[in-house]
């Protein structure tokens, strides 16, 4: 009778790899993303100089917090998705709806300050990470990555990539009323 | 000929560039090294950074070498980037109850269809050895009187 059930074996084996093709067809699943082992954990501890020339000052972990949810952009003036996500943030500045402060990753002041000349400035500090190892604090793996950070300044929520209009609607903002 | 042999200098000079970063004392170096193999490039999925061009990859190599300098250990600089980018900057998944099924699963299996394999085998050898057992005496002496009362009916059918 063991030996009977032995054979069920080969079927169970079959079963599991089955399960874990099925979990790959998902078209909403993107192999590239790694889950963020920061969610639900403190920002990390950095502190970062303004942009060299720029009138805003620097960003450091104790901007964060403070009974404020924070949306946390990094991005850079060589990014191209940056550029599109850009306008969300400054609509969403323009409302008022929430702090945003701005990681510039790896790049040269003046083009940093350029590229906010032209697209305008959302940010209400900008730290300017030009070796980017804050970013790796932050355990990015590119830009443009955003971070929700709650009033307590523990992380919430992790974006990676430009963030899309439809995105902000269905995701991001019903994060932040439920944190605000 | 000037070309070409700037050219040929460009080429040769290639592996020193990738070793832009080499530190001073070839112990460190050896250690750098080795720990680069085992850190995967976050954007680049199956790359180590030691083979990486990514951007990033080559932030992270920076990284290891100057927390090599500060006398950090191989498992400190483990743990620092694994607090950062998860169990997934690992090429070698630490050993945890929810990793059991990845270590020991192939090795389970081989058990398992081994012991099937084998346990099949040994069944139908001791089958095929004792064959159907021999007849008993009651069992010949039936045979043969259904043997001759076949043969007094002139033979079998």
């Amino acid at each position: 009778m063991l030996l009977r059930l032995l054979f069920l074996f080969p079927l169970l084996i079959f079963a599991v790899g089955a399960y874990f093709f099925y979990l790959g067809l998902d078209p909403a699943r993107d192999p590239s993303t790694i889950p963020s082992v920061l969610i639900d954990q403190p920002a990390p501890a950095f502190e970062l100089p303004a942009i060299t020339g720029g009138d805003q000052p620097g960003f450091s972990t104790g901007d964060l917090g403070n009974g404020e949810v924070t949306l946390v952009n990094v991005f850079a003036s060589w990014c191209l998705p940056c550029r599109a996500e850009h306008p969300l943030f400054m609509d969403l500045a323009a409302e008022e709806r929430v702090r945003i402060l701005g990681i510039n990753y790896k790049d040269e002041p003046e083009e940093a300050l350029a590229w906010l000349e032209e697209l305008g400035n959302p940010y209400e500090r900008i730290g300017a990470d030009e070796e980017g190892r804050v970013g790796i604090e932050w355990g990015i793996s590119g830009v443009p990555e955003t971070f929700v950070v709650d009033r307590e300044g523990t992380i919430r929520y992790r974006h990676v990539g430009p963030i899309h209009p439809v995105e902000l609607e269905e995701l991001i903002l019903p994060i932040l009323e439920r944190l605000q | 000929m000037k070309r070409l042999l700037t050219l040929l200098l460009v080429c040769f000079s290639l592996p020193a560039l990738a070793q832009e970063l080499r530190l001073e004392d070839p112990e460190l170096e050896e250690r750098a090294r080795d720990l680069q193999r085992e850190i995967r490039c976050v954007v680049c999925q199956n790359e180590s950074i030691d083979s990486s061009q990514a951007g990033i990859a080559r932030d992270l190599r920076v990284l290891v070498r100057e927390r090599l300098q500060a006398g950090d250990s191989d498992e400190e600089i483990k743990a620092y980037l694994v607090a950062r980018y998860g169990d997934y900057v690992l090429f070698r998944p630490p050993m945890r109850p929810e990793t059991w099924l990845l270590w020991f699963g192939p090795a389970v299996t081989l058990v398992l269809a081994g012991g099937g394999v084998a346990l099949a085998v040994v069944r139908r050898r001791r089958r095929a050895e004792g064959g159907p057992a021999a007849l008993s005496d009651e069992e010949r002496t039936r045979l043969k009187r259904l043997l001759q009362e076949d043969s007094e009916k002139g033979g079998p059918a």
